[in-house]
């Protein structure tokens, strides 16, 4: 394969050049995205089986209790090429999903519901509302353009290592409540490939809400309310604040906000960013104090502490002095920049579309939907996620020498998938292993029962 | 859900699924009990159960507070459910609740009203019932509660108190507040929501007063399809079967007006027609100030403001002649004596029982006035509510309501609470309380008569 021509300049930004080895061809593709990468992907690299596993849930025939029209009973849905969507796909076997994939190529794989029955039956049946979802993790989409008036750095699509932290911050609140307060074990996180992550939390419970306390865990976790219309977005009454918030301020949102967003955003250097900020206090006389003496402090240049620091100290400062405190004016403060802004329907409705991990987005860069660990979120960087083109650059490299795991073992991705596998994967199949296991026995001792007279 | 059976006169409920459940001491109506009635029972323990629900309502609309409310509800329980043989209160309690039922499940206004009145009674007798007899009917309702144990409430004492401060309540030390249950999270979706508890690997802490929310909540749904059913029942099958016995006390049930009918006056003569204006003025309620305003000035009512006017003035002891002769001196005016004679002093005397069948006729009470629909040229009915807002601010201000306790009516009238609205009119014109509130104008005219008769006696 010959070089076809240069890189885009803009494309340097959102990935690492590869490193071309000083031997033999290389093969640099052009790193637009292309119909056929995406053949060679769901060929050789996307981790058909892993998916597989996952969606079954132990229900892959290997165990007497196993229900085979489990899988079946999932829904699947395509976007293909020109726009076209199509919806209510099943599967009833590992090689069914993967060969169709295959077949398909698919743009974009987003998983659905498991229905009562078979959807692709659904016609089948006389009567409205006949398919209804009885099982669907439950999910959460946080997206960065959510945050757009409250970056500077970016807006809309474009994400950043200054406004990424806003997602780290998510993740860490999220996931620290849905383990520690709602007992939750098996969550995925997953970069959603644009701007923002993904939740799928799989615990056997958790898929069996119902729409009603799904609406009321998204709920639980909301806290911005806002629309242009209202200057202050965060209203935090009270005396106090709920334990689930206090301790995402105190571990979580103070920090991020003191030592990060303050001074990437620069949320107090400007006038126009810093009216902003002192609108959201009530006290009338202290948000006068502190412009009239930032209005003066902006000719005063020689600061060796970031100006943004300095400011925030003042302000804190003279909230503290005031007394009577019927708002909490700097959490609210540090809540707006901060806190997770959830999409609130994602979560409320069991038939709610999401995305498959492992999709590949199809801007340019290509980035591959991968999971985070949220142990070391902070660590992830949007940057250098792998590509598409990474890997089929690698593979081309390395020839085809497979491996035992599979191919996408030599290559970037081969992180990614192990991560999915280790932190997520195989202790949610362990479980559903035990579950089954336990149902079954309780039924076999209750048939024993019944006939022991 | 009812199924009547008629032996002699006895009366008779009874169901396929029988039983009451849960303990003997607050029944959850959750199905029709196996027990005979007597005809007069049937009525009377049903009027005896609308007294504490009406009481009820009126405690509510007047904005009182919960423990005045649970104070008013232990009276009006008290009161009227008792039972000479005591063996039979319980059953009191369960057989008006059901006839209840079939009164006010005829359409959706009455079932609103018996629903909300029915929960805050169970509400607080719910708040009453030992924490034994409480987790039973939670069982009941399917709310798998456990109740947190005094190590766990000490360890979580903290975190509880952050909670309930944040949504404005105070954890005082006081023992209900003490009492928490744990229950999975997903069974209490609305304290979720909101974060109104405090959650921990995977349990919601619900306070007392939460829970008592949620078993409210439930049996209220309960009763809400409860009742649709019961109205699918009347309407198809029931209503016609007992249109000779049951029916007729039903219907007349929930219009009934519970007070004295004012329909023997104390004193005949009490009020004589040379100081009728004086006392039109002082102590009439806004309605019949109206119409006799208008009397005056058009020197003519029609037919259902002659009604209203004339039984009220009855009421308020113009004997038959000392009538006649009013209407007379109005009505002469315009249509001319001759013409007085011929046609409306035979009402007036019919309104007296003195011609016809002899029927004396009641006054009317407000309930009855606000249902009234005055049309063109009418000026009945109950201002409050058939007034434009502009007109009825004008007519206050001309009785001397101030401009305070203007806006205070008005938004009674607002809320469409009529009678509330007429107790604040009377409350502010006479400087003084009225806890009972005003359910008919005779009353307002003898509670304001005593209360001036009062302040004379008091200053002379």
């Amino acid at each position: 394969m010959t070089r076809q021509g240069a890189y885009k300049e803009s494309d340097d930004m959102l990935i690492d050049e590869p490193k071309l080895p000083q031997q033999g061809q290389i093969a640099a593709l052009p790193n637009e995205f292309n119909p056929s990468y995406l053949k060679i992907y769901y060929s050789k690299l996307f981790p058909h089986a892993d998916l597989y596993r996952w969606m079954s849930y132990g229900n892959d025939g290997k165990h007497p209790a196993c229900d085979s029209s489990y899988l079946g009973r999932r829904e699947f849905s395509y976007t293909l090429d020109n726009d076209i969507f199509v919806r209510y796909n099943t599967f009833n076997s590992a090689t069914e999903l993967e060969n169709s994939i295959k077949d398909k190529c698919p743009l974009k794989i987003d998983i659905g519901p498991i229905y009562n029955l078979n959807p692709a039956h659904r016609n089948a049946y006389a009567g409205d509302n006949v398919l209804t979802p009885v099982e669907r993790e439950l999910i959460f989409d946080i997206d960065m353009s959510d945050y757009d008036d409250v970056r500077y750095c970016c807006s809309g699509a474009d994400v950043c290592l200054n406004c990424w932290p806003l997602m780290t911050v998510a993740v860490k609140v999220i996931d620290t409540s849905l383990r520690d307060d709602f007992g939750f074990r098996h969550i995925l996180w997953v970069y959603s490939g644009r701007r923002g992550v993904h939740c799928w939390v799989c615990d056997r419970k958790a898929r069996r809400l119902t729409n009603e306390q799904r609406a009321a865990v998204a709920d639980y976790f909301r806290v911005y309310k806002g629309n242009e219309n209202n200057y202050k977005k965060v209203s935090l009454m009270g005396q106090v604040l709920h334990p689930f918030l206090a301790r995402s301020y105190t571990e979580v949102l103070k920090e991020y906000f003191e030592t990060k967003l303050l001074t990437s955003q620069n949320l107090l250097s400007s006038e126009e960013r810093y009216e902003k900020i002192l609108e959201m206090i009530p006290d009338q006389s202290i948000a006068s104090e502190l412009r009239g003496k930032w209005q003066e402090s902006r000719r005063s240049s020689s600061a060796k502490e970031d100006i943004n620091i300095i400011r925030w100290e003042q302000l804190k400062q003279l909230q503290l002095k005031q007394l009577l405190q019927k708002h909490k004016c700097v959490e609210e403060i540090v809540f707006t920049y901060t806190y997770p802004r959830l999409d609130m329907e994602v979560s409320k409705h069991m038939n709610h579309l999401l995305k498959a991990p492992f999709c590949v987005h199809p801007k340019t860069g290509m980035p591959v939907c991968v999971p985070i660990n949220p142990n070391n979120c902070e660590e992830f960087d949007p940057t250098t996620v792998p590509t598409l083109i990474q890997p089929l650059e690698e593979l081309n490299r390395e020839g085809l020498r497979s491996d035992v795991e599979g191919e996408w073992n030599k290559t970037s991705l081969a992180n990614a998938i192990k991560l999915f596998r280790s932190s997520f994967l195989q202790p949610l199949l362990k479980i559903c292993k035990e579950e089954m296991e336990s149902s079954y026995n309780a039924k076999l001792q209750q048939s024993k029962n019944l006939l022991s007279w | 859900m009812q199924v009547v059976r008629s032996h002699q006169s006895h009366r008779s409920f009874s169901s396929s699924s029988g039983s009451v459940s849960a303990s003997p001491t607050l029944p959850l109506y959750r199905s029709a009990p196996e027990l005979e009635v007597r005809l007069e029972d049937f009525e009377s323990f049903a009027i005896d159960r609308l007294r504490v629900l009406k009481g009820i309502s009126d405690g509510l609309s007047r904005g009182k507070k919960p423990d005045e409310m649970e104070k008013l509800v232990n009276e009006l329980w008290k009161t009227n459910m008792r039972h000479q043989d005591s063996s039979q209160v319980p059953n009191k309690d369960i057989i008006s609740h059901f006839v209840l039922r079939l009164v006010y499940c005829r359409t959706e206004e009455l079932r609103k009203w018996f629903l909300s009145m029915e929960s805050a009674l169970f509400r607080h007798r719910f708040r009453n019932q030992t924490a034994e007899a409480q987790r039973a009917i939670m069982e009941e309702f399917d709310l798998p509660c456990k109740a947190v144990s005094n190590a766990e409430f000490e360890s979580l004492k903290e975190k509880l108190g952050q909670v309930a401060r944040s949504i404005g309540h105070n954890l005082s030390l006081s023992t209900t507040d003490a009492i928490y249950y744990k229950v999975p999270f997903e069974e209490v979706p609305e304290l979720v929501t909101g974060r109104k508890v405090f959650i921990n690997q995977g349990y919601a802490y619900v306070a007392m007063n939460q829970v008592v929310s949620l078993v409210a909540t439930i049996f209220r749904s309960l009763l809400s399809k409860a009742l649709i059913l019961t109205n699918r029942k009347w309407a198809t099958s029931i209503r016609e079967q007992e249109q000779h016995r049951l029916t007729p006390i039903v219907e007349a049930l929930c219009s009934s007006y519970l007070g004295p009918d004012f329909s023997q006056p104390k004193e005949y003569g009490e009020i004589s027609l040379k100081d009728i204006d004086q006392v039109a003025k002082s102590s009439f309620p806004l309605c019949m100030r109206h119409l006799f305003e208008k009397l005056r000035e058009d020197h003519h009512l029609k037919h259902a403001g002659r009604m209203q006017l004339g039984l009220f003035l009855k009421g308020v002891g113009l004997n038959v002649d000392d009538s006649l002769a009013f209407w007379r001196e109005e009505f002469s005016k315009k249509v001319g004596l001759e013409k007085f004679e011929k046609e409306y002093a035979y009402n007036i005397r019919h309104n007296y029982g003195k011609e016809g069948k002899k029927t004396d006729y009641t006054p009317y009470s407000c309930q009855k006035i606000i249902l009234s629909t005055p049309g063109v040229g009418d000026h009945h009915g109950c201002p409050y509510r058939h007034f434009g807002e502009e007109n009825l601010r004008a007519a206050l201000s001309r009785m001397g309501v101030n401009s305070r306790a203007m806006e205070d009516v008005m938004g009674k009238v607002r809320n469409r609470d009529y009678q509330l609205a007429c107790t604040l009119t009377f409350e502010a014109l006479h400087a003084a309380p009225c806890d009972a509130g005003i359910n008919h104008p005779n009353q307002y005219f003898s509670d304001s008569q005593r209360l001036l008769k009062a302040k004379k006696d008091s200053s002379t």
